[in-house]
């Protein structure tokens, strides 16, 4: 028997409506531990570089992680893994939730999809029973509505369902997949699901997750738990608000906006807007907050809240969480209650509420700017509001301009030209990023923003302060109960660490400090998409309740795998290291690991270098980024370095596919 | 008649605070699998929580007693505005529907108050305290057990008939969870 796991895979062949279960080999498990490290191992064997995001050879993943399933508090996560229409590169989106589990309890870890479908259709997934049925019905149905209206004519009101909007179905580059309570939103792997027609997973489990060791499972579940109660009611002092306490970001719970809307951009990640957050502001925004939201929720087992059900006046009650409640907002320079209200949209159409406002705002500016003209919105309103629907709109439908908008800035930039790519300004690997412009570099996050392939920085920050703090008192005071370390001279890099002088960035943390830091950060995200973790109880937060010191303990006691801190970071290594080869085959190369040339004032090219250079040998990537055979070889990766000498990966300087055109430019609908 | 005291535990039910995770499902689940926790699945847990969050419904409702037949008639309840299900509330194991039975056996399900430990599992695991609960003393009539059992066995007899009866406890001897 498999613990933790259930050992079986769905195969889904959508071009020959084929459906296989397949059971798995525990040895990758070992490796890869489940979730993205096994997408990850597949992805390679299976996708080779020369398949493209919307070829049906390309596979979609959506997996449960390793521990979903089993007792342990906020093991809820989805890993979509597939390849980006946008970035052509590999994507992993985690979305949290109820799906994950529910699959789990059906008896499958992964469903992986293959082909493509010549009519829409959606996956019905109950236990043992899989079907793939007609979605005619449902075509340019919003993500939310279709999920009504299938559990409404399965007559089971407990199926979970992922799906698309009218985003996903007609291949919007930052199409999300929704599911509820969460999505899955970046890279635009809604879009393969357009693709490849699939409208909905549909799954309802009624199964049993075994564990392998019980009480010993059961007793780091409750202290876990324990450890959960004590940081809610001992939030950290002197961060700001949403970075005290546990969870994804407390956006629906927290009212006090006043470090999003000063520190970050508004518009098309512009203007910094200082003084904005009014005495009078705080109280209109709280009281639309207040009146639109009906509860906090959780996802599954767990009690953390984080996100809301919303019902704007006159519009359908939707989900909400994290940062989507201001990136409308802010792009279209308005207030709260437009953003609310337009999001309810977004989610339907199910986009990426990343992009897609930084896409619109990017468009205005276009117009702004006479690189587009009046004639190419035709009939668009007058009020940035009203403009921002009128945009949407014709993203989802791929209509007139919005045909083009929704291959993302970066293709829409290269297909406008006439100076356009300069406004497309904030992107990293071609995918929009937080509206973040500052003043200094800092070298820790300067990594993360560059080597990250989760292009997303609150899926590689978290561990470290973000900051220091101003008095050595503070500092002390925060390493004290500091546990979740994995070695203790992190304590030391904090406590040395200045505001001003000497010890102060952009010099310090050191490069080689910056490597430890940096590695430790995404190594705990990493091990989190592996088992499923949601990121707000483990990677994200301050002092976590999950560290590299109880995860060992929670896989061998819940899934029976030999396992300890060094084994733990040696798997999570392993496929961290795959992803990376993964989207070196597809020719990602050192050039193009930089933040957006102006997410700094200060910038200090010799010191980057250094940064680089030092992360890269530190990762045992050499000065391209590439891994080198010895790290392949420790890591027992010798197929990839097979491949990388047939490829002479090491020799070429790299080119992503097809570099001048998008992924699609030819439109069917 | 004499008394006695006896403890009455009751779970309060805030559905206020109720944010829907379904951790109480699958610990109760959880802590009923043999052996104690070498398995989960909230499709046998003795708590189900009626959950639709567009229309703000969340309701945990424990599972009471099994019965043999379905009501003659269904409710449906109406409350702010808010339309439950068909017998939303209703705590029993019933045929009219796959709530409260084991998923493989379709045996019945019965809430125990997790018997044995101090704090039922589902209390213990709801943080957010929209489950907690409440013990308190009242003085009771004591009935003899004898006559409780032929006061049950009457009312099961004018139901069912002297036959059928006999032929259940016949059944049920044979059931090695009734020995
Ligand atoms: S911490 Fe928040 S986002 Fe994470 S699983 Fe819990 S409720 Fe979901
Ligand atoms: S554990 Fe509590 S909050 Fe969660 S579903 Fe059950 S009753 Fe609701
Ligand atoms: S009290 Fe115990 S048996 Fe009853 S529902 Fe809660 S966990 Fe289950």
């Amino acid at each position: 028997m498999r613990y933790g796991e259930t050992g079986y895979n769905l195969e889904i062949d959508l071009t020959r409506s084929n459906i296989e279960r397949v059971s798995t080999n525990p040895e990758d498990s070992q490796l890869y531990l489940g979730g993205l490290g096994t997408n990850a191992k597949i992805m390679w064997d299976r996708v080779p570089p020369e398949v493209e995001a919307f070829s049906p050879d390309n596979l979609l993943i959506f997996a449960a992680g390793l521990l979903c399933g089993t007792p342990a508090t906020g093991c809820n996560r989805t890993i979509v893994t597939t390849i980006s229409p946008q970035t052509q590169l590999l994507v992993f989106s985690m979305m949290g939730g109820f799906w994950a589990p529910e699959l789990k309890y059906a008896g499958y870890d992964k469903v992986i999809l293959r082909g493509k479908s010549p009519k829409l259709v959606y996956l019905w997934i109950k236990d043992d029973k899989v079907e793939i049925r007609d979605a005619s019905h449902l075509k340019g149905k919003g993500a939310i509505e279709t999920a009504e209206l299938i559990c409404q004519e399965l007559k089971e009101p407990k199926a979970q369902v992922a799906a698309i909007g009218m985003a996903g179905e007609n291949r919007v580059y930052f199409a999300s997949i929704e599911q509820g309570r969460s999505s899955a939103s970046r890279g635009g792997i809604g879009a393969v699901m357009g693709d490849k027609g699939v409208k909905a997973i549909v799954v309802r489990g009624t199964k049993d997750i075994h564990l392998s060791r019980p009480a010993e499972f059961m007793e780091l579940c409750n202290e876990a738990m324990d450890y959960i109660k004590f940081r809610n009611e001992n939030p950290i002092p002197g961060v700001m608000p949403i970075l005290a306490i546990l969870g994804s970001p407390q956006e629906m719970k927290i009212h006090d906006e006043k470090w999003h809307t000063e520190n970050f951009m508004w518009g098309n990640s512009r203007e910094r807007r200082k003084g904005f957050w009014t005495e009078e502001i705080a109280k209109d925004w709280t009281q639309t907050m207040e009146k639109m939201r009906t509860r906090l929720i959780s996802c599954y087992n767990c009690p953390m809240t984080c996100g809301a059900t919303i019902s704007p006046p006159g519009k359908p009650t939707y989900m909400m969480k994290c940062f989507s409640k201001l990136t409308y907002t802010m792009a279209a320079f308005s207030d709260l209650a437009f953003g609310l209200g337009i999001a309810q949209s977004a989610t339907e159409h199910g986009v990426d509420g990343f992009s897609a406002p930084q896409v619109m705002a990017f468009a205005l500016e276009l117009l702004e700017a006479g690189i587009l003209t009046k004639d190419d919105f035709p009939g668009m309103p007058e009020d940035s509001e009203g403009r921002f629907y009128w945009l949407l709109d014709h993203i989802v439908r791929r209509e007139g301009i919005g045909d083009v908008l929704a291959n993302g800035t970066y293709w829409a930039a290269r297909q406008i030209g006439n100076g356009a790519e300069k406004y497309a300004h904030n992107n990293i690997k071609k995918q929009e990023q937080l509206p973040l412009k500052l003043s200094m570099l800092n070298p820790i996050y300067f990594l993360m923003y560059a080597t990250g392939e989760k292009l997303n920085i609150t899926q590689i920050e978290g561990q470290f302060p973000q900051a220091p703090f101003p008095t050595r008192e503070e500092r002390e005071a925060f390493v004290k109960d500091w546990f979740q370390v994995p070695d203790e001279k992190f304590k030391q890099y904090f406590l040395d660490w200045e505001l001003r002088g000497e010890k102060s960035i952009p010099f310090y943390p050191t490069p080689e400090m910056c490597c430890d830091i940096v590695d430790w950060q995404e190594r705990m995200h990493y091990i989190d998409d592996a088992l499923g973790m949601c990121a707000g109880l483990s990677s994200f937060p301050l002092k976590p309740p999950y560290h590299i010191h109880n995860y060992p303990k929670l896989i061998s006691s819940g899934v029976g795998l030999d396992m300890d801190e060094a084994t733990l970071t040696e798997a999570a290594k392993r496929y961290r290291t795959l992803v990376r080869a993964i989207n070196t085959r597809r020719g990602m190369r050192r050039k193009d690991e930089k933040p957006p040339a102006n997410h700094w004032k200060k910038r200090f090219p010799e010191l980057e270098k250094e940064l680089l250079d030092t992360y890269y040998a530190f990762k045992g990537w050499n000065e391209q980024g590439i891994p080198t055979e010895e790290t392949l070889r420790d890591l027992g990766l010798d197929y990839v370095y097979e491949e990388f000498v047939k490829r002479g990966v090491y020799s070429d300087n790299g080119d992503t596919p097809s570099q001048a055109t998008p992924a699609v430019i030819d439109k069917e609908v | 008649m004499a008394t006695e005291k006896k403890i009455i535990k009751a779970i309060k039910i805030n559905a206020d605070l109720c944010n829907g995770c379904r951790a109480c499902e699958m610990i109760c689940s959880a802590f009923h699998s043999l052996p104690m926790y070498s398995s989960n699945n909230p499709a046998r847990a003795r708590i189900r929580v009626v959950r639709h969050p567009l229309e703000d419904i969340y309701v945990p409702v424990y599972a009471g007693e099994s019965v043999g037949a379905e009501c003659a008639g269904r409710d449906k309840y109406i409350i702010d505005g808010k339309e439950y299900d068909e017998c939303a509330f209703c705590r029993a194991s019933c045929p009219s529907r796959d709530d409260f039975k084991e998923p493989d056996s379709g045996l019945p399900l019965r809430c125990d108050m997790c018997e044995g430990e101090d704090e039922p599992m589902c209390v213990k695991w709801c943080i957010t305290d929209a489950l907690t609960l409440e013990e308190r003393e009242e003085e009771v009539e004591i009935v003899e057990p004898q006559e409780k059992l032929d006061i049950g066995l009457a009312s099961l007899v004018e139901t069912h008939g002297m036959q059928k009866i006999m032929d259940a406890v016949t059944r049920m001897s044979s059931l090695k969870d009734f020995k």
